[in-house]
């Protein structure tokens, strides 16, 4: 292994606050199936979360950035950044990230800024937030990932592709629900998955989207995460990875010697699919609503094209009292209205009307 | 309607942010800097907490210019509980019951977009309660 370039802040940093968004709408993957297969074939998941007809990227991440601001307990005038990571901003160019600093109060003397690397915009965005109130340059800041994710009708991506995500508030440690012990990056340029511009399905590499790609990056992040910090998977009580399917994340957990009691009760991509930027994010925010002060948590993002960002965390005191100001990721995954292809077809734009 | 107009309403639309009469104490939605109780002058900003019921409401099937897409949708004027009476559409109502008295939330959403190329305009509508209160 090369150099190992474990990331610490001067500063230690925290979750100050987190929040969580699903949209209300399931289809259920069988639905996929039946219009598009006779009905045949696995099912990578059960079901997927769809926006409704008046949802997107911003208004997903406003209920996000609201719950996480109620349980930060801080005034949104504090907030020094605020960073929306995501591969489904609804304009080309006009940021989303300024809609959601008015929307909650954060404007005007705020950075704002959108991210992009497929789906791990969303912890880029956290890494920089770490940094940010890390060197002392703001108190807080606030790294969403969110995303309605596109997918071709009829192709592989169409079974998975959901939407969703979270948003956190990074503050200083001694107010946070839990603190980053550390984190890592890694990035090489793996042409696994791309959706070039004004295109507006995105492409993938089949079988190549696994092992140079999602499995490499994840397994080497999460690894080098470790040994930098002395710590081994049995140290950890709770772990969470990007979730583009059911088998992807439950396979590199093994390998790096997970068991299932540990990623159970980040694992939402069953029931809600795979939500991009959000997906490892979102798993985090439900395993914060269980979590005991004490507990470590390891969460590995990935993003094609390619990288992944590791993080340990360690749970804190205020998390049991902070976690009630703001409804649990659970409640948003058991509301839902099942709605068949037709449905979703009209929901995600795909009805010509015009 | 211009840019220059849903600019100037996005404070109001994005989070139901209204006035407060410092005469009176009455909450003032939308704001009109003018107390509608007491006719003295309230330009005091206040931030509505978004929780209301619904006061009445009706479904749309035939829509204005530039809803045609989201019909059929309900529409409600919903009573917040700080007081004002506010007009908006109900959103993710599922199968849920909508019936006077229904205990509602506001969410920031898509109201519409400016045609093919135009601003995305986001404002205010209200969602059944997500918890029970």
């Amino acid at each position: 292994m090369a150099e190992n370039k474990l990331l610490v802040p001067d500063r230690e940093a925290g979750i100050i606050g987190y929040g969580a968004y699903i949209p209300r709408y399931r289809l259920p993957v069988k639905e996929v199936a039946r219009v598009w297969a006779d009905g045949k074939g696995g099912l990578p998941i059960h079901e997927k979360a769809v926006t409704g007809l008046d949802e997107d990227v911003i208004t997903m991440s406003i209920e996000a950035a609201r719950n996480a601001l109620a349980r930060s307990g801080i005034d949104p005038t504090e907030i020094g950044a605020v960073w929306v990571g995501s591969e489904s901003h609804p304009y080309a160019v006009k940021p989303t990230s300024t809609v959601v600093a008015e929307a909650i109060g954060a404007t005007p003397h705020v950075l704002a800024a959108d991210w992009e690397f497929a789906c791990k915009a969303g912890t880029e965005a956290i890494q920089a937030s770490i940094g940010f109130v890390g060197s002392g340059m703001a108190d807080y800041a606030l790294a969403i990932g969110m995303d309605t994710a596109q997918g071709r009708p009829g192709d592989a991506l169409e079974y998975t592709a959901g939407a969703g995500g979270a948003a956190f508030i990074i503050g200083p440690a001694k107010d946070a629900v839990c603190v980053f012990e550390g984190s890592y990056s890694y990035a090489t340029d793996t042409p696994d998955f791309w959706r070039r511009a004004n295109a507006i399905y995105p492409e993938h590499g089949e079988r190549f989207t696994g092992e140079p790609a999602y499995f490499s990056h994840t397994q080497t992040a999460a690894e080098s995460l470790l040994e930098a910090l002395g710590a081994t998977a049995s140290d950890f009580r709770f772990a969470v990875f990007h979730q583009p399917n059911t088998k992807f994340p439950m396979r590199v957990a093994k390998s790096l010697g997970f068991g299932q009691d540990q990623i159970e009760a980040g694992l939402l991509v069953p029931e809600i699919g795979n939500t991009y930027a959000g997906s490892a994010m979102i798993g985090l925010t439900s395993i914060l609503d269980i979590a005991d002060p004490g507990d470590r948590i390891l969460m590995v993002s990935y993003g094609s094209g390619a990288g992944s960002d590791a993080f340990s965390l360690r749970a804190t005191e205020a998390l049991p009292r902070r976690r009630g100001s703001a409804p649990a990721t659970l409640i948003y995954v058991k509301r839902r209205t099942e709605i068949d292809y037709a449905t979703y077809a009209r929901l995600r734009g795909k009805l010509v009307l015009k | 309607m211009e840019t220059s107009q849903h600019w100037r309403l996005r404070k109001q639309r994005y989070a139901l942010v209204g006035e407060v009469c410092p005469h009176c104490e009455s909450k003032i939605f939308p704001p009109r800097d003018i107390c509608p109780d007491c006719g003295e002058d309230a330009r005091e900003m206040y931030q509505f907490s978004g929780r209301g019921e619904v006061y009445s409401h009706t479904t749309v099937y035939q829509a204005p210019s530039g809803h045609a897409e989201n019909v059929p949708y309900p529409v409600a004027i919903v009573r917040l509980e700080e007081g004002p009476l506010v007009t908006a559409q109900l959103t993710d109502v599922g199968d849920q019951p909508i019936e006077i008295g229904t205990p509602v939330e506001m969410v920031t959403r898509k109201l519409g977009a400016d045609g093919e190329r135009g601003m995305l305009v986001y404002g205010y509508k209200f969602r059944p309660a997500l918890v029970e209160r």
